[in-house]
């Protein structure tokens, strides 16, 4: 066991270890080994993830939270899902009906293919492209497609306007996020997620490039939080004023559908903050301390992996229920007027960084591995 | 196995997570018919006219300026994985196609297009 770890780690992907410990199995059954495995990801960390939130936020409200089925309310997404899988799917009139059919798939769709590209653990990740940053950028603002399908063909005012300004705010957050995310690239020269883990052995990112990483950490939090539509930048669903937002007309599993993706967008946008700022799966490693470095690799790396993605959950959900909502228009200021240009300046240092070798790997070599 | 297979079968399973439970629904739900839950969501009262009309542009010039800089961050990316190599001279010309976008940034920001109104 230990002899392994002092080899220089492979970082494969979960259908390569497939192949090799079911190398005689034929192509369709590990193809849909993947699959099934992913959907059981999926629906589990949704329902564990609406848990948790209903009983976080009611700690922060000073209440109990679902405590009648199961023991501390446990069972309570699964009779969640049993309810809204029973509930009727309402035909409204006067809709767009193909368009209000298809909106759902847009939006679990995209969430599914980012799923899919998540580190999980060491050889714990569906896709594993080497473009994974810019594919996780582009799949992910598929979703907003649904969101706008699903506000327009509702025939609603209330979901038009929701749907609207959710576009606005998705559209405008993506740019921060994904300029964040470049400004990490920049750091380490690669868009591969399994790449990116490997480099922060000894030194996470947001360490390495010490202030810009961490400004970049910080606007990656701020606008992926606007852009899963939660905290005080819920505005499309702001119940006072537009009842649910762009998902008012639907009803059923059609609902329950936006309801998962936008836990699920949460998880991954926490996610992908944790593998590329804090070192994904890694466990915490010091140069040097060859005996701490062994003991922290008998975590295994999922744990690792979804101790730092909780504590990110926890940091958002944190937010969410500490700030009162914004207006629409400071809502935009905040992003066009600085955390935009904070991000382009940004980038820059973070290239006089990298150019000069200021940061902590080029300083101290050791810490590169 | 490529990641395009690997990617196909993603899309698959999230395609299958949505056709199989709406199928699973639509299965085991009851269905009671009423005239008036077809109606759309209101606050009480019949909605007038349809929400399919003209709306506040501020919108769409957003979109647009979005559109800009997502065009931007696509010839970014690329130069971002090689910035190592390039060294001082992908600075310069980086520096340069920024301050240009900057530029386009500051004209909208001039001209009220940022202005909420």
């Amino acid at each position: 066991m230990l002899l392994e770890f002092s080899q220089p780690l492979e970082y494969t992907g979960l259908a390569n270890w497939f192949d090799t410990t079911l190398g005689s199995w034929s192509l369709p059954v590990k193809l849909i080994l993947v699959a099934v495995a992913l959907l059981a990801a999926y629906a589990i960390i949704a329902m564990i993830l609406i848990y948790v939130e209903r009983k976080i936020t009611a700690f922060f409200q000073a209440r109990i939270g679902p405590n009648r089925v199961g023991k501390y309310g446990i069972l309570q997404s699964v009779a969640d899902v049993i309810k809204i899988l029973l509930k009727e799917i309402i035909h409204i009139n006067n809709v767009d009906k193909f368009l209000f059919f298809a909106a759902p798939f847009f939006m679990v769709v995209a969430s599914m293919l980012t799923f899919g590209a998540i580190p999980f653990g060491k050889a714990l990740q569906a896709v594993d492209f080497n473009i994974g940053v810019l594919y996780v950028t582009a799949v992910s603002s598929l979703g907003i497609i649904g969101v706008l399908l699903a506000g327009w063909s509702s025939n609603n005012k209330y979901s038009m306007i929701g749907a609207m300004r959710s576009g606005a705010q998705f559209v405008s957050y993506e740019l921060s996020a994904g300029f964040a995310l470049m400004t990490i690239v920049v750091l380490t020269g690669t868009m591969s997620f399994s790449e990116m883990i490997a480099k922060q052995e000894f030194c996470w990112n947001i360490f390495n490039g010490h202030i810009s990483s961490i400004i970049a950490f910080v606007i990656y939090l701020i606008s992926g939080h606007a852009e899963t539509n939660r905290g005080p930048f819920d505005l499309p669903e702001a119940e006072s004023e537009l009842t649910a937002g762009y998902h008012t007309e639907y009803s059923g599993l059609q609902f329950g559908f936006f309801y998962l993706a936008e836990y699920l967008n949460m998880f991954i946008i926490a996610s992908i903050a944790t593998t590329v700022f804090l070192g994904g799966w890694m466990p915490i490693q010091i140069h040097g301390f060859d005996g701490f470095n062994q003991v922290m690799w008998y975590i295994p790396s999922y744990a690792w992996f979804f101790g730092k993605t909780g504590v990110l959950i926890f940091l958002s959900l944190w937010v969410r229920w500490s700030f009162p909502r914004l207006r629409i228009d400071q809502l935009l200021n905040l992003e066009w007027k600085y955390l935009l240009p904070i991000n382009l300046v940004n980038i820059l240092v973070m290239v006089i960084l990298v150019i000069a070798g200021l940061t902590l790997t080029d300083l101290f070599p050791i810490l590169a591995s | 196995m490529s990641s395009l297979s690997l990617f196909l079968v993603v899309l698959i399973t999230g395609l299958v997570l949505v056709i199989a439970g709406l199928g699973i629904a639509i299965l085991l739900a009851p269905t009671s018919f009423n005239l008036q839950k077809g109606e759309p969501y209101e606050c009480g009262i019949p909605t007038h006219g349809t929400s399919w009309m003209q709306f506040k542009v501020g919108y769409y010039l957003y979109a647009i300026l979005y559109l800009m800089f997502d065009v931007e961050a696509i010839f970014l990316f690329p130069w971002a994985t090689i910035v190592r190599d390039l060294g001082v001279q992908g600075l310069y010309s980086i520096v340069f196609f920024i301050v240009i976008l900057g530029l386009g940034l500051a004209y909208a920001w001039k001209k009220g297009v940022l202005k909420w109104m």
